[in-house]
């Protein structure tokens, strides 16, 4: 059982809560070696995706999960939703809430946007990405695939390469190492930080050369120009010369060190194409991860219910 | 009929009085002032413990009429400010239409001579639909009624269109009222840009987005002449900046809001709550305590609450998508009286230069002096009195204040507007 009803953003899990849900992915991911890979668990229980940003990857590995564990599944999109004819969130909660839906998954372009929805609604919320804040089931699949690789959390240092300012990846990646122990270094050039990353947790650092040697994981973010108001840097060319991770990088980084990417990739820009292909490269295991990360958050919020059905 | 304002404490430093005494009120005048006054026709009003001072007024209002009458009109705005102790307000030309000719000052002016509860000072716009480009009427404004001149709400971008302005303002002798915010620098801020814009992954908005508009608008202001008033100041660095200006003689004013004052950023939390969602932003604690010290050493000459009220379902957004500001009529007196007054970092002296005197010469609003002779829109103020700040709490058609579920000290008791009374034992007359 958590700490909490909701898993909104990285401080409403405790360190212990963490532990166990990566602890109970453990179990899950053993089942999606299956040839079955479906548990009754939460069968009659009711999950709605509230994608009401554009998503395939998160809404998708959400949806696996939930089907995998039995649950009745609602994809409730922004393409056919009431948003786009001008309805509010509080609304839209209020409305899932009188249709009695168990947990609610939301991804929404603004942040605090879940946070609303647990304000209105009695169901519990995963925070599935909101606006520039957090992703909270990106950072524990994240934590889950450095510990399946690397054997421990606590002591590695992890440097996270990209667009800073704008990443809900790092918002929760940052905060959830420090909970773990880990050393979370963000490297960027100054236009794509955040005001003040040490709030978050992290060290800052401007030159990827001179940290690979520490690192024990590089992860590279998508470099997002839709979002930023205005190139942060002169060309694609010049970041991925600075701050791209490439072979020559690579062979910089300690021998066991391993290169992550939140997906999806662009290749050449923040990561070469041999690097994301390499067998240093766990992007496809973040992936696999992510589905038993997402069952064992959903399992473990549903399940710590007093109505004990889930269980 | 006459009224008798007994033993209470007549504070108006701008006449050299504070102490305990009766005021006669006689029409619309102030007919007498001294001890053990009687009446031999007329009500008396009891202000034993009570605090008398010259009408207090708010420089910086939005009272949404016309357009945005589902948020606030001229009759629910100035029942809100007699609720919070003002006998006049200055309200902004943001309203739709802009107020940015003679026929808008006039239907302002008529509105509130009609269903006003407090006198109101429309003040008109700098530029045609406040979009910085073109120069507004400001002399046939002058000449309906209004006082001063602002573009509030949207900064004026360009320099050499400020320079213009100001120029221009400068015949009149009229004052400009600027808001101060580089748009360029702000993008899609919402948060003060720091600790608060990383945590909650918000859009920053730079303090300094703010200081170098008011760094223009000095250097603009000492080029033309131009009297400027600062609106809502919020850093350190423009608290500075007014400060030199002053040392160097300049006439140059700044006003301060309530909620800048009394909170910082840390008011900002992942409860996203869209109430102390600002323009300009909650600041840091270090600006807040250097807005303190500006208003207490003279350098911010007043408060002003800039008082922007909101519907819920406007409110009930997002945090990125939902409007800027807060209420502030209602909830500025008993602030200041609980953290400046009643922590003795101010004395009621203080609060009438603040609220009173220091306002009206802002704006060059008529001067209310308590002497014989002098109109009647006077204050009376209970400092013991207990306020919980609840929805049901306000006058005004909207209650988005930051300051929702507080309990603050002290409020006003009486409002008399040119010897009318619109609040009595703290209820607005009817």
């Amino acid at each position: 059982m958590l700490s909490n009803r909701h898993i909104i953003e990285m401080s409403d899990l405790t360190p212990d809560d963490i532990m166990l849900i990566l602890d109970t992915a453990e179990s899950f991911k053993e089942v999606n070696e299956r040839r079955i890979k479906k548990l009754p668990t939460l069968r009659g229980r009711t999950v709605v995706n509230l994608f009401l940003e554009p998503s395939t990857r998160t809404r998708t590995s959400f949806e696996l999960a939930a089907k995998r564990l039995s649950a009745d599944g609602i994809n409730f999109s922004a393409s056919t939703s009431a948003t786009v004819k001008g309805e509010s969130l509080v609304d839209t909660a209020e409305t899932l809430s009188a249709m009695a839906c168990d947990l609610v998954i939301i991804r929404h372009k603004y942040a605090g946007a879940p946070r609303m929805l647990a304000d209105h609604m009695d169901a519990h919320i995963i925070n599935g990405g909101d606006g520039m804040h957090q992703h909270p089931t990106q950072a524990l699949l994240d934590l889950f695939t450095m510990r399946e690789k690397l054997g421990r959390l606590e002591g590695l240092t992890v440097g996270i390469v990209g667009d800073i300012s704008h990443s809900r990846v790092a918002g929760s990646l940052i905060p959830a190492l420090r909970m773990v122990g880990a050393r979370p270094i963000v490297v960027a050039p100054p236009t794509l930080l955040p005001a003040r990353p040490d709030v978050l947790g992290a060290e800052v650092a401007t030159s990827l050369d001179d940290v690979l040697p520490e690192l024990d994981v590089a992860y590279m973010l998508r470099i997002q120009m839709e979002r930023a108001e205005g190139m942060p840097f002169p060309s694609v060319r010049e970041y991925a010369n600075l701050f791209g991770m490439n072979s020559a990088r690579l062979a910089k980084m300690p021998p066991h060190a391993i290169v992550m990417h939140p997906g999806p990739m662009n290749r050449g820009v923040e990561i070469s194409s041999h690097v994301a292909d390499s067998p240093r490269s766990v992007v496809l295991d973040q992936v696999n991860a992510g589905v038993a990360v997402r069952m064992a958050a959903m399992y473990l919020l549903l399940g710590g219910d007093a109505s004990g059905t889930a269980a | 009929m006459a009224l008798l304002l007994k033993g209470g404490r007549v504070v108006d430093p701008a006449v050299g009085l504070d102490r305990v005494c009766d005021i006669v009120i006689d029409g619309d005048r102030i007919a007498e002032i001294g001890d053990d006054l009687t009446l031999a026709k007329g009500t008396t009003i009891e202000c034993a413990e009570k605090i008398v001072m010259p009408g207090l007024v708010d420089v910086h209002v939005h009272l949404r009429e016309p357009g945005y009458e589902y948020k606030e009109d001229i009759a629910s705005g100035t029942r809100a400010a007699a609720h919070g102790g003002f006998t006049a307000v200055a309200c902004m030309p943001n309203t739709n239409p802009v107020c940015d000719e003679g026929s808008a000052v006039r239907f302002i002016v008529e509105r509130a001579a009609e269903r006003g509860k407090v006198r109101v000072h429309p003040i008109g716009a700098l530029t045609v639909g406040l979009k910085g480009q073109a120069l507004a009427e400001m002399g046939d404004m002058l000449a309906a009624g209004a006082v001063a001149f602002s573009d509030d709400g949207e900064g004026v971008q360009n320099t050499g269109m400020m320079r213009l302005i100001m120029d221009y303002a400068k015949q009149f002798d009229a004052v400009v009222v600027a808001h101060s915010e580089d748009e360029a620098l702000v993008g899609k801020g919402v948060v003060n840009e720091g600790v608060v814009s990383t945590r909650l992954g918000m859009a920053g908005w730079p303090a300094a987005a703010e200081d170098i508009m008011i760094m223009r608008d000095i250097r603009l202001a000492e080029l033309t002449g131009c009297r400027l008033h600062v609106a809502h100041i919020s850093t350190a660095g423009s608290v500075e900046l007014v400060r030199q200006a002053k040392a160097k003689g300049l006439r140059v004013t700044a006003e301060v809001t309530p909620h800048h004052l009394f909170l910082d950023e840390e008011a900002v939390t992942n409860a996203y709550d869209t109430n102390v969602k600002m323009n300009p932003p909650l600041r840091s604690a270090a600006d807040r305590e250097a807005l303190v010290e500006g208003l207490l050493d003279g350098t911010i000459d007043c408060i002003a609450t800039d008082h922007a009220p909101h519907a819920p379902h406007e409110k009930a957004l997002e945090f990125e998508l939902a409007p800027f500001g807060s209420t502030g009529l209602e909830t500025a007196l008993p602030l200041v009286i609980t953290n400046l007054i009643a922590t003795n970092r101010a004395a009621w002296a203080d609060v009438a230069r603040w609220m009173a005197i220091n306002p009206r010469a802002a704006l060059k609003l008529p001067e209310v002096r308590l002497e014989v002779g002098g109109v009647a829109d006077l204050t009376v103020i209970d400092p013991e009195a207990k306020v919980d700040v609840t929805a049901e709490f306000f006058q005004s058609k909207s209650a988005n204040s930051a300051f929702l579920r507080a309990t603050l000290l002290g409020k006003a008791t009486e409002v008399f507007v040119g010897g009318r009374i619109a609040l009595r034992n703290g209820k607005v007359v009817d």
